[in-house]
């Protein structure tokens, strides 16, 4: 009689200790895939601003259709991409490329004054930095999730219900330090 | 860094748990002095009561119309509006709506009672003398003030400061009227209505000095648990510590600031040098570039 009640108890305990832990962690993975689709709508962002810069630069730079093509091209398969090595891949090409171009631009300075062209190059310049801390976001919440699911007593139901670590993501030339070289072209520095 | 902000929170509700008892304390006194017992305190605490709940619900807007900030526009300030949309991806957050403030003086303040009401609110000047990474840290500053509801707490904690100093004046000019008018009313009562008087007089006299106090430790709390917050935000304490010593070496005065906002600024907007550390509504600011520059 006492002996039961002190199981149902127990179980009960046990019970509630197991839902909390599987909410804890679906919360936690919901987090990261939002996180991901931040850094998606970004990055969706950056391709709906190229097909315009490109023609407005097209129109200063005509010696530079080889950098244009190379940023449509890697474009086109950033896009099309199917896994995320591949994504990768060709956000790397797209962001080096356009490194590439707006170090060019330097040189025309027609270009320079067009207020559609520095419209653009801030556009880009505050969409890369929010696919960083979009970037940023999604490598914190993936690093909540692992560690949860890596903490005992959750990693033996972690293991129960199939829940799996993500990987931490890196897109090269994005990262928030490279923000710091913006320090000498602003006004009103030292 | 986790550690001292979860500290911070919980000395913070610490202390505005004694700030709602020194207010019923001063209700309680008042009621008991004027005889009226427990009406007074009934009274004065639903008058406190309307004035929080007012306040929460409009202190954004009248904060915003006394500092004189206007909404920004996108095609005005470009990079800024980037910069915070950047930012509140970075911490998960909202993006908070973003004011200007017109003049040559470099500061900024958050408001707003939650994070989906948030505000953030620069001067031009600051815009003017600091680089990105500067603003950026500021920005974050703000931002982390807005996320850790600092913003809704100090305007409350601004409220009843407020009621509290007018109650215990109250409770002062009633206690002249009353030596004024003679005391062979009362006399029935004699030494236990003194000493309640006596009572009375004192907590009326300390009160509104403890009320100022509580506020200015919670606010000053504050800024070390946002700097911490903001540098987490933007992985780059140095942006801060560099935008805090840019701010704090501007000489003039901001304008349109007054004592009631002076402590949701990011730097205290008066600067009067030599006042003592008890009194001032912002840790000093050396100290909190040291602590920004050792995480």
């Amino acid at each position: 009689m006492d002996l039961s009640q002190i199981f149902i108890i127990i179980f009960g305990i046990l019970g509630l200790a197991v839902i909390f832990s599987y909410n804890r962690m679906i919360i936690k993975r919901n987090r990261v895939d939002n996180a991901w689709s931040q850094i998606d709508v970004q990055l969706k962002r950056r391709y709906d601003l190229i097909p315009n810069l490109v023609e407005t630069v097209q129109a200063y730079a005509r010696h530079e259709r080889e950098t244009m093509a190379q940023i449509t091209e890697a474009r086109t398969r950033a896009i099309a991409a199917a896994t995320v090595k591949e994504q990768e891949q060709a956000e790397n090409d797209l962001t080096r490329n356009l490194k590439r171009l707006l170090a060019v631009a330097e040189a025309y300075p027609d270009l320079k004054a067009n207020k559609n062209f520095l419209m653009l190059q801030e556009e880009l310049a505050g969409t890369e930095s929010k696919i960083a801390f979009a970037r940023q976001f999604y490598n914190d919440s993936v690093m909540e999730y692992n560690t949860r699911l890596q903490l005992f007593p959750h990693n033996i139901l972690a293991g129960l219900f199939r829940f799996e670590g993500r990987d931490y993501l890196e897109i090269e030339g994005l990262e928030r330090e490279p923000q710091a070289v913006q320090f000498g072209s602003n006004q009103g520095g030292e | 860094m986790y550690r001292a902000i979860a500290k911070n929170k919980r000395n913070t509700w610490v202390l505005l748990f004694i700030f709602i008892l020194l207010f019923a304390a001063v209700g309680l006194v008042f009621g008991e002095y004027t005889g009226s017992g427990m009406w007074g305190l009934g009274i004065a605490s639903l008058v406190a009561l309307l004035l929080c709940f007012g306040s929460y619900y409009y202190s954004d807007s009248i904060v915003l119309k006394a500092t004189g900030a206007r909404p920004a526009q996108k095609e005005e300030y470009p990079h800024l509006v980037h910069s915070i949309e950047g930012l509140s991806i970075g911490a998960g957050l909202p993006a908070p709506r973003l004011y200007i403030i017109d003049d040559p003086t470099p500061n900024a303040f958050a408001t707003g009672r939650n994070p989906e009401k948030g505000v953030v609110a620069v001067t031009t000047g600051l815009i003017e003398r600091l680089n990105r990474t500067e603003i950026e840290g500021v920005l974050a500053h703000e931002m982390a003030h807005i996320k850790n509801y600092d913003t809704r707490l100090a305007t409350l904690a601004t409220v009843m400061v407020g009621a509290v100093v007018l109650l215990s004046e109250w409770i002062r000019r009633s206690f002249f009227f009353r030596s004024m008018r003679g005391r062979t009313s009362s006399r029935g009562r004699g030494g236990h209505q003194a000493l309640i008087m006596i009572v009375a007089l004192v907590i009326s006299i300390l009160a509104p000095i403890f009320a100022q106090l509580l506020r200015l430790a919670i606010s000053r709390r504050r800024e070390f648990l946002a700097d911490a917050d903001g540098a987490l935000i933007t992985r780059y304490p140095e942006g801060l510590a560099s935008a805090l010593e840019k701010i704090s070496a501007e000489p003039q005065k901001l304008k349109n600031a007054s004592t009631a906002t002076a402590p949701l600024f990011i730097i205290n907007p008066f600067r009067t040098g030599g006042s003592s550390k008890l009194f001032s509504t912002h840790p000093p600011t050396g100290e909190r570039i040291k602590a920004l520059r050792e995480m």
